[in-house]
């Protein structure tokens, strides 16, 4: 099976650096930069709570979490092995990595279903 | 041969220092480039912190604003924008050569595909801003 593995998560790693590379500057700027630094009127709790009401945008935000989080794993585990040489660790990194993605989307999704 | 099953095997490598990537400025660049991937997975995190906050209740919700004012956290945040901007940028300027893209039987010139990820890129930027601040 290891052969149709490589694939599988390259998808899920170019998809989420996609949306990464899409959405998460205009994110950063307005919830951590701009807004803090009154540039632009951040929203607060009742605004976020009424744009996650919707389960269309709760199921949006999930997929793009857990995309972005596989994106992460995958490229940091070749980091570690390419740029660290740590060939030697080679099932460990995949376990952390993959793992600790898989980890946060599972908390993702019981945080977004929590919420409905 | 799949690259996990060339990983497993025992081949010889040469044996490299761990710092091998210091000695050129496109090793540089190329570390640089895949270590956005901590910012990402950083930014993400810090999402699902402002939703689990939201989860709690306004207040919860309150004192985690104010923290993400105060100066230290603002500049490190701003870097943080800097490194995500730095991936934005590596990612859609390797789009033409990630894809090839043909109309019957010509090739879609690389130029057209960068520019329409741009333009991707800005309808994307309009939109979150769109939903997220106010005017």
């Amino acid at each position: 099976m290891a052969r149709t593995r490589e694939p599988f998560f390259w998808t899920l790693f170019s998809a989420g650096g996609m949306l990464a590379a899409l959405l998460l500057p205009a994110l950063a700027f307005v919830l951590w930069v701009g807004g803090p630094l009154g540039w632009v009127e951040r929203p607060g709790a009742a605004a976020l709570v009424a744009l996650l009401a919707s389960p269309w945008a709760r199921l949006a935000l999930f997929a793009a979490v857990s995309l972005a989080l596989f994106h992460w794993a995958h490229r940091f585990r070749y980091t570690l092995y390419d740029g660290l040489q740590l060939h030697h660790l080679y099932g460990l990194v995949a376990v952390v990595c993959y793992g600790g993605a898989t980890a946060l989307t599972v908390a993702a999704a019981l945080l977004l279903i929590r919420l409905g | 041969m799949s690259g996990e099953a060339v990983e497993r095997a025992r081949w010889y490598r040469r044996r490299m220092p761990i710092f091998w990537w210091l000695g050129k400025r496109s090793y540089v660049g190329f570390i640089a480039r895949e270590l956005t991937s901590l910012a990402v997975a950083y930014a993400t995190v810090l999402v699902l912190v402002e939703v689990a906050l939201l989860d709690r209740g306004a207040e919860a919700h309150r004192r985690f604003v104010a923290l993400l004012g105060r100066p230290p956290v603002v500049a490190w945040h701003a870097l943080l924008l800097a490194v995500l901007l730095f991936h934005t940028l590596t990612w859609l300027n390797l789009a033409p050569k990630a894809m090839v893209v043909r109309l019957g039987a010509r090739r879609v010139p690389n130029g057209a595909i960068l520019a329409a990820h741009y333009l991707g890129w800005i309808a994307a930027s309009a939109l979150v801003l769109g939903l997220l601040a106010r005017s």
